[in-house]
């Protein structure tokens, strides 16, 4: 049955001012419909200049449910590809990253092709003579995404040739990458410490909501970080706090400390939690840092980065950074009920180890499959991907803080427990979902 | 059960037997869910180690599925105990089958005994069941007369695939 395809007036429907319809989380059309509108209009990030820093180097990936890879050319430019071979849609290379030479060779016929993707040869060439092999479609080699930017080193492309250009898409979003990057003394991220990859049975716009929903933490996370608090407490007077402590415990901040912290909203569903402060804050000064970056920039220049404690920034459609511990997470749709969460860390180039110590110790306390934090969250959106079934109610209340000339507002601050980036994502996801419908 | 492994030890030095019961009985203290023994075999300073990747080498530089000291194991238990933890509302149940342990190395002088399981670790809760392939590595040494574990070390065949949450201990 087909309720959406095609029908503006109907997805328009599942959006409205204060509450969304069950539909963009439970139905499988709406979900085909997000990989044919919403990935392929937006700027979906794909990787990381530092996976593939040498030529040949490829990183294999996927914008919405399509497989694609990056690699680098000779020219040092990368080209993002679609990851078959044009012949009979092969997946061309083996393993997740790697580096392929001078060339892709597919495995099944050995079609193979430069590493910007056009074709370089075919075995038993002349079995195509006038057959008209030239004008098809295959005769171009692996299809490229045309537009690629890099962004600092951060990597996006966007399928579709319609949808907004690089800049208009996220304005003054970018300002977040630019202090994750800018926390490094010489302006420079590089992929460190292995990827923590976590499987969930739930739709990627929880996950995505989640990322801004400053309610959660202190009553889904009292069973992991209010026992942190609890345990913490017995330990004998004048015990240096440990960094697991120190990374966990701010989870169960008060409800004043999320209000206060704020939220800011930008255009296209982007924004982030922690305006003022957030629970990064309070992290201990790791030894020899401040002066390399006061070496760097100057003090002043120095603190203001430092100073910045961005919480969680989100990126529609689905990753999140962390600029304070160089955290990405990436929320890659598989069904609609079915998300594969990616976590990766950066380190800062010319900063000491003891940053990503503590970012990879972030990283496996709060977003691994064995770590207790994610187990309060995966619970609650399990158990929402099935409540939603009830038909009890089809609609999902996002009206906290709700101000009714709140969608002609960008760039603004507001309190940090509102909902209002939920239904700013929501705003968005109706934007690109239709766009060019 | 033998009570070897949870009894002093009979000599200052442990026997092969002693080792392999101690490891064993670790694995059954788990599926009994008698998280507060299980967690007194482990020395002050021990660490329960889960890698991420493949032979790997590093636990502070290279991310792993746990890393944890006896302050973040204790924590754990404790929280399998919470009245609010919804995770495990129903709790989940586990199942080893090990091989026989297979003693590595024995260094009397170091107070230092390491052994060596291949195991099957089956978790499951509500409809869900989830077997999971592993090699546990108990680096072990005498403590008082009893055996306690410095490290753990457990090693999941597919280390780096992408999981659904795994809420005990291997």
């Amino acid at each position: 049955m087909t309720r959406y395809a095609g029908n503006v007036a109907a997805i328009r429907a599942l959006v409205r001012d204060q509450e969304v319809h069950r539909d963009v989380y439970v139905s499988e059309e709406v979900f085909q419909l997000e990989m044919e509108h919403v990935f392929p209009n937006s700027w979906v990030y794909v990787g990381h200049d530092s996976q593939v820093p040498n030529a040949g180097d490829y990183f294999g990936t996927t914008i919405g449910t399509q497989p694609v890879l990056l690699v680098r050319h000779t020219d040092g430019k990368v080209h993002v590809l679609h990851n078959r071979c044009p012949h009979k849609g092969t997946r061309i290379t083996s393993e997740t990253c790697g580096n392929t030479g001078k060339f892709f060779r597919c495995p099944y016929h050995a079609w193979s092709f430069k590493t910007d993707g056009s074709l370089l040869a075919i075995p038993l060439k002349k079995g195509y003579e006038n057959t008209g092999f030239e004008q098809s479609h295959a005769a171009t080699g692996m299809a490229p995404v045309r537009h690629v930017r890099n962004y600092r080193g951060f990597l996006f492309a966007k399928i579709n040739d319609g949808g907004l250009d690089f800049e208009d898409f996220f304005g003054e979003s970018l300002s977040s990458f630019d202090n994750m990057i800018d926390r490094s003394p010489v302006g420079q991220l590089k992929v460190a410490g292995g990827v923590l990859r976590y499987m969930h049975n739930c739709n990627w716009k929880m996950l995505v909501e989640n990322q801004t929903d400053t309610c959660h933490p202190m009553v889904a996370h009292e069973s992991s970080a209010g026992t942190v608090v609890e345990v913490w407490k017995k330990a004998p007077p004048g015990t240096k706090k440990p960094m697991a402590v120190e990374i966990i415990a701010p989870f169960m901040s008060s409800y004043e400390f999320f209000e206060n912290m704020g939220i800011r909203i930008w255009d296209n569903g982007h924004g982030h939690t922690g305006v003022h402060h957030s629970i990064h804050s309070d992290y201990s000064a790791v030894p020899g840092y401040f002066e390399k970056m006061k070496a760097a920039y100057g003090e002043e220049r120095a603190k203001a980065i430092l100073d910045e404690n961005r919480h969680n920034t989100v990126y529609f459609p689905n990753i999140m950074i962390k600029g304070p511990i160089q955290l990405l997470r990436h929320f890659k749709p598989i069904a609609a009920n079915k998300t594969l969460v990616e976590s990766w860390t950066f380190q800062l180039v010319d900063a000491p180890d003891m940053l990503l110590e503590r970012t990879l110790m972030y990283n496996r306390l709060i977003n691994a499959p064995t770590s207790i934090v994610g187990h309060d969250d995966l619970e609650m959106y399990e158990r929402a991907q099935e409540g939603l079934h009830s038909n009890g109610n089809e609609w999902v209340n996002l009206q906290r803080l709700y101000s009714p000339d709140e969608a002609e507002q960008t760039n603004v601050a507001v309190n940090g427990t509102s909902e209002w980036p939920m239904r700013h994502q929501f705003r968005a996801w109706s934007k690109f979902m239709t766009m060019g419908m | 059960m033998s009570m070897l492994a949870d009894a002093p030890l009979k000599s200052a030095v442990p026997t092969d037997q002693e080792l392999i019961d101690f490891v064993v009985r670790e694995a059954r203290l788990i599926d009994q869910q008698r998280f507060d023994e299980w967690l007194d075999m482990y020395a002050d300073d021990a660490f329960y180690w889960m890698p991420l990747e493949w032979n790997q080498t590093d636990p502070r530089l290279t991310c792993s599925l746990m890393y944890e000291d006896k302050l973040l194991l204790s924590i754990r238990v404790e929280r399998l105990k919470g009245a609010r933890t919804f995770s495990q509302k129903p709790k989940s149940r586990c199942h080893h089958v090990l091989q026989t342990p297979q003693v590595d190395s024995r260094n009397t002088a170091a107070n230092s005994y390491v052994t060596w399981t291949a195991m099957h670790y089956v978790e499951t809760r509500l409809e869900e069941q989830t077997l999971y392939a592993a090699w546990a590595t108990h680096h072990m040494s005498v403590e008082d007369g009893r055996l306690k574990i410095n490290l753990k070390r457990v090693d999941v065949i597919n280390c780096d695939a992408a999981f659904g949450n795994i809420q005990l201990f291997m």
